[in-house]
């Protein structure tokens, strides 16, 4: 087995956009479930409408990639509201069991002939990031060193959803030292004492879901220009349940916890990856072949969850006294 | 009989001097059960008046429809003169009407504190945007921080300040409850068992603080099986059974009343009252 190479593969995960990705829907979810106490189990659909509003603005109208952008969030925005309204004023549970039913309906959506034109169908959108990368200012070249050495554009997408991580961070740590997150917090221990203080719970409640549904929106688009298309498929619930790894990983409602959580995570998984892979090449694994791994890992992905869940509910920043599983 | 409080004679759905809080035919159904179904009652202002009546007597579900937790069939009432039918429970907290629940709210995850800190009103940080910068709120919190430290003075919290709400006791909890509905100065408190499971030794102060908000000229209206401390605090106790009110008038005059000696207890009518509830064992304290 080639230790160095695994080692050196896994250390590039954590500064991946996949790795950027993941945190930065993680941070949108603690916003959600770690500080509001929201039970939201479509996270990939907020990052699914976040890029594909990016996309289609680009492709179907033409709109420079910055405005893109804004649509995206925008279009998060509004699917936050549309599944908010219904949701919000019912127990969490139903909240929980609409988005993730919302998150499956616009996937499936997007899958569909009929809209092909303006959605790709299943074979999904591409040639939206041209803006993106006609941008970068880091001139030919590789950069960096060790495990860490980039290409200009490999650079420039990794500065980019780095300063995203870092500017949300700072903007949901700005948001929960206030009163305003002191309010969000109090409806995650109890919405109807808050309720009683003469706080517009379900207006706080739209507001985070909006707030870490645009982080969430913010993810997809790294997500998309880093592999310059977009399809359907990508946003299963896959998708979803390796954001909440991510987040229970590093601990809900921690700042922290999701960066740290997100960039754990790859790593393990990249080293998995590499010690069962040379394993089955060795041949020290006779019933598994190659592409088996794969699908193995995500197996392990699950049981790491629930033993997650289990024996360090807190993650590893959160404070076990303040947040155990009470969403 | 001639009293203070109400214009007349005292009976069920009296006219008062100066009531603050007036609700007219207010009806609850739960399928085929009427919960509630009070014609006409006041709350005399500035009083501390206590709400009576046997189980399911449809005092917390009243509670409940008067601060817009519950949503009633039909029915009006009003507030210092300002309709409240249909507000939702939020704005009837902004307008001075706070209340607390039997199943004590503390945010236990919040520090003590904290919870103080959540109860006080127009905080401009609240506000989404606002609440990103700092210097916009800052005064406002240090001002309601000195606010909350001197009611955990008061209610003998001040030690826990930093603890988790998790971490107090149940009495402490319904100290800690009472004593936040007090940061937006309310002008009525309404209070759901305030003495339900708390321990004897808490007893006596909780009563002083309800006697000091009547001082401070806040009005009191709280549900309670405590007979003790119904007889001791109230001025005025209004009793229902099966939604309606069936009596009203000052506490002694109340407690001789056939109507709610038959009502309210029952095989119990030859017990002295004023040590029914506290020493029915198991009564007191979790």
């Amino acid at each position: 087995m080639d230790w160095l190479n695994i080692g050196s593969l896994a250390l590039g995960e954590l500064f991946s956009p996949f790795t950027a990705t993941f945190i930065l829907c993680a941070l949108g979810l603690s916003v959600h479930f770690g500080y509001t106490g929201l039970l939201n189990f479509g996270q990939a659909a907020f990052a699914a409408v976040g890029a594909y509003g990016m996309a289609i603005s680009v492709l179907t109208f033409g709109l420079p990639l910055g405005v893109g952008i804004l649509m995206g969030l925008l279009a998060s925005a509004i699917f936050a509201v549309i599944l908010g309204i219904p949701t919000l004023r019912l127990r969490a549970d139903y909240l929980a069991i609409v988005t993730i039913a919302a998150s499956e309906v616009f996937r499936y959506f997007m899958t569909t002939i009929g809209f092909a034109k303006v959605t790709g169908g299943s074979n999904g959108l591409s040639q939206f990031g041209d803006d993106f990368w006609a941008a970068n200012p880091f001139p030919e070249g590789t950069y960096g060193f060790g495990p860490f050495i980039y290409r200009a554009d490999e650079l420039w997408i990794r500065v980019v959803a780095f300063a995203l991580i870092a500017l949300g961070a700072v903007f949901v740590w700005l948001l929960m030292r206030s009163p305003w997150g002191r309010v969000l917090k109090g409806i995650r221990e109890d919405e109807d004492a808050v309720r009683s203080l003469g706080k517009n719970v379900f207006a706080y409640k739209l507001q985070a879901l909006i707030i870490g549904g645009a982080l969430a929106a913010l993810g997809g688009m790294v997500f998309v220009i880093n592999l310059s298309n977009v399809q359907p498929q990508s946003w299963g619930t896959t998708f979803t349940f390796m954001i909440w790894t991510v987040l229970l990983l590093g601990g809900a409602a921690t700042i922290l916890g999701p960066i740290v959580g997100g960039m754990v995570f790859f790593v393990l998984l990249s080293v998995t990856q590499g010690i069962m892979s040379g394993l089955v090449d060795i041949g020290a694994l006779p019933f598994l072949t190659l592409p088996q791994v794969g699908q193995i890992r995500f197996l392990l992905i699950g049981l790491a969850l629930m033993l997650l869940v289990i024996f360090r509910p807190q993650g590893i920043f959160g404070n076990k006294k303040e947040l155990q599983f009470n969403g | 009989m001639a009293n203070e409080i109400s214009i007349g004679p005292a009976a069920p759905g009296c006219k008062k001097h100066d009531p603050i809080l007036v609700a007219d035919n207010v009806m609850r159904q739960f399928g085929g059960l009427t919960a509630v179904n009070v014609e006409h009652v006041e709350i005399p202002r500035g009083q501390i008046t206590a709400l009576i009546g046997p189980n399911g007597a449809g005092k917390t579900t009243f509670f409940n429809l008067l601060t817009g937790f519950d949503k009633p069939n039909t029915g009006s009432w009003t507030f210092e003169g300002k309709n409240l039918a249909g507000v939702p429970s939020y704005k009837v907290a902004r307008l001075g009407m706070i209340r607390t629940f039997q199943l004590t709210k503390a945010l236990s995850l919040l520090t003590v504190i904290e919870n103080m800190r959540l109860g006080a009103q127009k905080q401009p940080g609240e506000n989404f945007l606002r609440s990103l910068i700092r210097p916009l709120w800052a005064k406002h919190e240090a001002a309601i921080t000195v606010k909350a430290d001197d009611l955990l003075k008061r209610f003998k919290l001040d030690a826990k300040r930093e603890d988790y709400a998790a971490a107090l006791s149940g009495g402490q909890r319904k100290l800690l409850e009472m004593a936040r509905a007090l940061m937006s100065e309310p002008k009525l408190v309404m209070l759901d068992e305030p003495m339900a499971g708390v321990n004897p030794a808490l007893t006596q102060s909780l009563l002083d603080h309800i006697k000091d908000l009547k001082k401070n000229g806040t009005t009191v209206l709280f549900v309670e099986h405590d007979m003790h401390m119904v007889r001791h605090i109230s001025d005025w106790v209004i009793v229902m059974a099966e939604g309606k009110v069936v009596a009203e008038g000052p506490p002694a005059q109340v407690m001789k009343d056939p109507a709610v000696i038959d009502a309210y207890l029952g095989a119990h009518a030859d017990t002295d009252l004023g040590t029914v509830a506290i020493n029915v064992p198991g009564k007191a304290g979790n």
